[in-house]
């Protein structure tokens, strides 16, 4: 177990490596020049070489890389062009209101996704399962910018029942967590069905039935353990879409996080920001897939890390 | 009761005299199930009728398709409803009809006053809990007794099916146990509340040997300490024999006979039951048909020496190997021209290893010669027409044909591979092929799935025979099917393997097809040959302890030479897992005279 960690760890910092390199890479090669960004139109051309001597951008790309790199090692992910503070700073800022977004979009992808599987089996065939199945299908493929206007359009709007955004209360927290679950919800959705009918058909539920248990203990402590195993592995891939889900949905509800923050940053070619919050995202998916991956042995005891 | 077709055929079993004491537990009258389909109800089940008394065993009899299993579905009430349901006749059980009882009522009966094992011990248990809470949770449904008082009670149940360190077991899962342990489990499970029936179906048909006959003593021992009555559900005529009270056979949905079994073995009334007993390979058959003289030519077609197959299990940081599975461990023998040579052991003793060896489908240290040719130094090319000598057939015919692709064009691929003949010219083989494994040419245009077992058998014999082969490995090739389709299939290999000149590598668990088909015979235990010689050698004077013990669990099918106890195996099979560096004792084959080797001590 102790040596299964220390690898996994080594496999994330050779991955948050990788993403350095290549988000590094594909920036400098950006067409948009930073520079005049921060200098403004008006800057005369002295002015711009300045800064840009300044912030180090004259020189080659290994020496700016390396700079960078030598300053992440010591846990500085360096200074915003534009907002003048530490990106680190500016992050740690609004990581909590990130992380607590997706753990209402993941309550809300489980939640809407597992009921809607494990019902849709159960009932297989039935009105039911065609119609979530098909609200699944829609969940699915419907854009997230698109789901979230329409939840503001009919629950804000017109029905008036939760905020039109901002941040603060549970109720602000409802609409952008059930748009940036949606999604996973209907992909769970599909997933726990299959997988629900396939444990179904399962020779040891047949023996739980022979043993004249009850159709939930059946269902609930013989089916659903086995069948929910799948998609504990999808919660870790799940993370990734979620990082590139909240750039959207959290400008669309103004939710103060890490995707609005990497929004304006984009936007404003702030390059330290935009690396601190993809090396962030990064360490989200690592950590998450890894989360997922030592929960599974507590559900499946065939499982065993090495 | 419903008017019984079946009845004008069969003796009413009611009449029988009864060696077993007292009255009826279970009715079964004018039973019909039937399954949905498209073209109306298809009946499975058709005017059932019998009795289980008290204590006895009823062993239910019959190929695949008879309906026995449905039968045991329907008593229990798991019958996979809407799609498959009874349409008529009643299932009597402590005066109630099973039949109409709804699923509440019937949960109070499942697994309480009846309990039911099932064929798969590897996956008929939950493999996320552990053993205890499946035990203690069968009983828990059924009575109101507290965790504690049901635990010891699983603990008792699991001393019953002599299981040892009962105690610590309830904490593993079904993967720690060995299949034979799981069936065990199972039976522990289904005995806990002293039902009054048990249904077995098909209990060891998965298991080895010389564990089915640990299993078979243990169900016989339950039923004689608690009175329970069996319904044994089985294919295997030497199960019966060896286990049943009253006998009734099934074919197609329809009791064919009934009786006591002693009766019905010597003198069977109906042809059915007949031609099933008379396919049943019996041990000793082989030697009363077969001649002395030893097949083959003047050459080899295979050398092996020194094989040696090992798989690396890895772990710690750097995934380094740091134990080796010792699958196969330097093996050595020879298949000569145009004979049978046979691997019998259990499973993993590193049979179908030695195959894929051969086929050169895993890494391997040692020599195989194949024609003379080593084939470790080949490469792609080389190996590519060595294999062109070698084909294979495969235990499971459903798995092995590619279903989307037209049964002519499965038989025909291997000479498209290897670039032979012209297109129509390649029809033509094909349709040869057909004719002598005994289909039509005019089947070749058809799927896999409209074929029976048998029948695809002999499709992926036709497909090894494509090629002209040298040798042909069949791996379990007929253990899948029904005896009377076993009979034919192993009949038609003898004779191509005269016609063609074929050499068989023959794999099997099962001794008394071993006997009937081979020349010579070589029996393994954990990745070793420990004897070999003539089949003669082998199976009238085995001198290995381990070849006795698989003959001996062999089930005679014959109720008057029922043995009082089957040997025991003593403690689990050791594990062919050893730490990094460190090897198994290999043993040394010693020769007792015209070539019969044997393992030393």
């Amino acid at each position: 177990m102790a040596a299964y960690l220390v690898r996994r760890l080594l496999q994330t910092a050779l991955i948050l490596l990788g993403v350095s390199v290549i988000t590094f890479a594909l920036l400098y090669l950006l067409p948009a020049d930073p520079v005049r960004q921060i200098a403004g139109r008006s800057a005369t051309p002295e002015t711009v070489e300045n800064i840009r001597r300044q912030l180090g951008l004259d020189q080659p790309f290994i020496v700016q890389y390396w700079r960078y790199l030598s300053g992440l090692l010591q846990g500085d992910l360096g200074r915003s062009y534009l907002q003048r503070s530490e990106v680190s700073t500016l992050i740690a800022a609004r990581l909590p209101a990130s992380l607590l977004l997706m753990v209402g979009a993941i309550g809300c992808e489980l939640l809407l996704g597992l009921t809607m599987g494990i019902v849709a089996a159960v009932r297989r065939g039935s009105v039911a399962d065609q119609t979530m199945m098909i609200a699944s299908f829609v969940g699915v493929s419907a854009p997230q910018f698109v789901v979230g206007l329409l939840l503001l359009y009919f629950f804000s709007v017109r029905l008036g029942w939760f905020p039109i955004g901002g941040y603060g209360t549970w109720k602000h927290m409802v609409l952008p967590s059930v748009a940036l679950g949606i999604l996973g919800a209907g992909w769970y959705s599909r997933m726990m069905r299959s997988s629900m009918i396939d444990v179904l058909r399962q020779d040891y539920v047949r023996t739980a039935r022979a043993k004249g248990l009850a159709r939930g203990t059946i269902l609930f402590r013989h089916a659903l353990p086995n069948a929910v195993l799948p998609i504990i592995a999808m919660i870790g891939i799940d993370i990734g879409l979620f990082m590139s889900g909240i750039v959207v949905i959290e400008s669309v509800f103004g939710w103060p996080g890490i995707g609005q923050l990497a929004w304006q940053a984009i936007q404003r070619i702030d390059i330290p920001i935009i690396m601190g919050v993809t090396l962030v995202s990064a360490c989200a998916i690592v950590i998450g897939n890894l989360l997922a991956d030592l929960v599974t042995p507590f559900i499946d005891p065939r499982i065993r890390l090495r | 009761m419903n008017a019984a077709p079946a009845a004008s055929i069969v003796p009413d079993v009611s009449d029988q005299p009864s060696g077993a004491p007292g009255e009826n537990v279970l009715s079964v009258n004018g039973l019909d199930v039937v399954a949905r389909t498209d073209a109306g109800d298809t009946p499975l089940v058709e005017a059932l009728t019998f009795d289980l008394r008290r204590g006895e065993t009823l062993c239910i009899a019959g190929e695949s398709g008879s309906g026995k299993s449905i039968t045991s579905l329907a008593i229990m009430g798991l019958l996979p409803q809407p799609a498959v349901r009874i349409s008529g006749g009643s299932i009597l059980f402590g005066g109630r009809d099973l039949a109409t009882l709804d699923e509440a009522a019937m949960r109070r009966i499942r697994g309480d006053r009846i309990a039911m094992i099932f064929q798969e011990p590897m996956t008929s248990l939950n493999p996320v809990l552990s053993i205890g809470r499946q035990l203690i949770e069968a009983i828990e449904a059924h009575t109101s007794l507290p965790r504690g008082a049901a635990r010891e009670r699983a603990i008792e149940a699991l001393d019953a099916v002599r299981i040892p360190q009962a105690r610590t077991r309830l904490k593993q899962y079904p993967h720690e146990l060995s299949g034979g342990m799981r069936q065990r489990v199972m039976i522990a499970m289904a005995l806990a509340l002293r039902p009054d029936v048990l249904i077995a179906d098909e209990p060891t048909t998965a298991l080895d040997v010389t564990v089915q006959g640990e299993v078979l003593e243990l169900l016989r021992d339950l039923k004689n300490d608690f009175g329970t009555s069996i319904i044994l559900i089985t294919h295997d005529m030497g199960v019966v024999a060896e286990m049943a009270d009253r006998v009734i056979v099934m074919q197609k949905g329809r009791m064919i006979e009934s009786g006591a079994v002693g009766p019905l073995f010597a003198a069977p009334s109906q042809d059915y039951t007949r031609s099933l007993l008379d396919a049943v390979p019996r041990l000793g058959d082989g030697m009363a048909s077969g001649t002395a003289q030893l097949a083959g030519g003047a050459g080899n077609v295979v050398d092996v020496e020194g094989l040696t197959v090992g798989f690396d299990i890895r772990g710690g940081i750097f995934g380094r190997a740091t134990h080796r599975v010792h699958a196969v461990e330097n093996v050595s023998f020879t298949i000569r021209d145009r004979e049978t040579f046979s691997l019998v052991g259990e499973s993993g003793c590193g049979k179908s290893t030695i195959a894929k060896a051969l086929a050169g489908l895993v890494p391997f240290t040692g020599d195989i010669r194949l024609g003379g040719t080593s084939i470790a130094g080949l490469d792609r090319h080389g190996l590519k027409r060595v294999r062109r000598d070698i084909q294979m057939i495969f235990q499971d015919p459903f798995a092995s044909l590619d279903p989307r692709m037209r049964v002519g064009d499965l038989v025909g691929e291997p000479l498209i591979i290897h670039g032979i003949a012209t297109p129509s010219e390649r029809r033509e083989r094909v349709a040869a092929l057909f004719d002598r494994v005994g289909l039509s040419p005019d089947q070749m245009e058809r799927y896999p799935h409209e074929f029976s077992g048998g029948q695809r058998q002999r499709i992926c014999i036709a497909r090894a025979l494509a090629l002209r082969p040298k040798l042909i490995i069949a791996d379990e090739s007929v253990s899948a099917l029904d005896v009377s389709v076993q009979a034919r299939v192993l009949e038609l290999l003898k004779e191509l393997q005269a016609e063609f000149g074929i050499a068989y590598l023959f794999i099997s668990h099962d001794m008394a097809v071993v006997e009937n088909i081979s020349d010579r015979v070589a029996v393994m235990y954990l990745g070793q040959i420990v004897e070999m010689g003539t089949r003669d050698q082998v199976f009238s004077n085995p001198q290995h302890a381990y070849t006795r013990r698989l003959i001996d669990a062999v089930p005679i099918p014959d109720p008057a030479k029922r043995r009082a106890r089957f040997p025991r195996m003593q403690g689990e099979v050791p594990s062919p897992v050893h730490a990094r560096g460190r090897s198994p004792t290999t043993v040394t084959l010693r020769d007792i005279g015209g070539g019969h080797l044997v393992a030393g001590n």
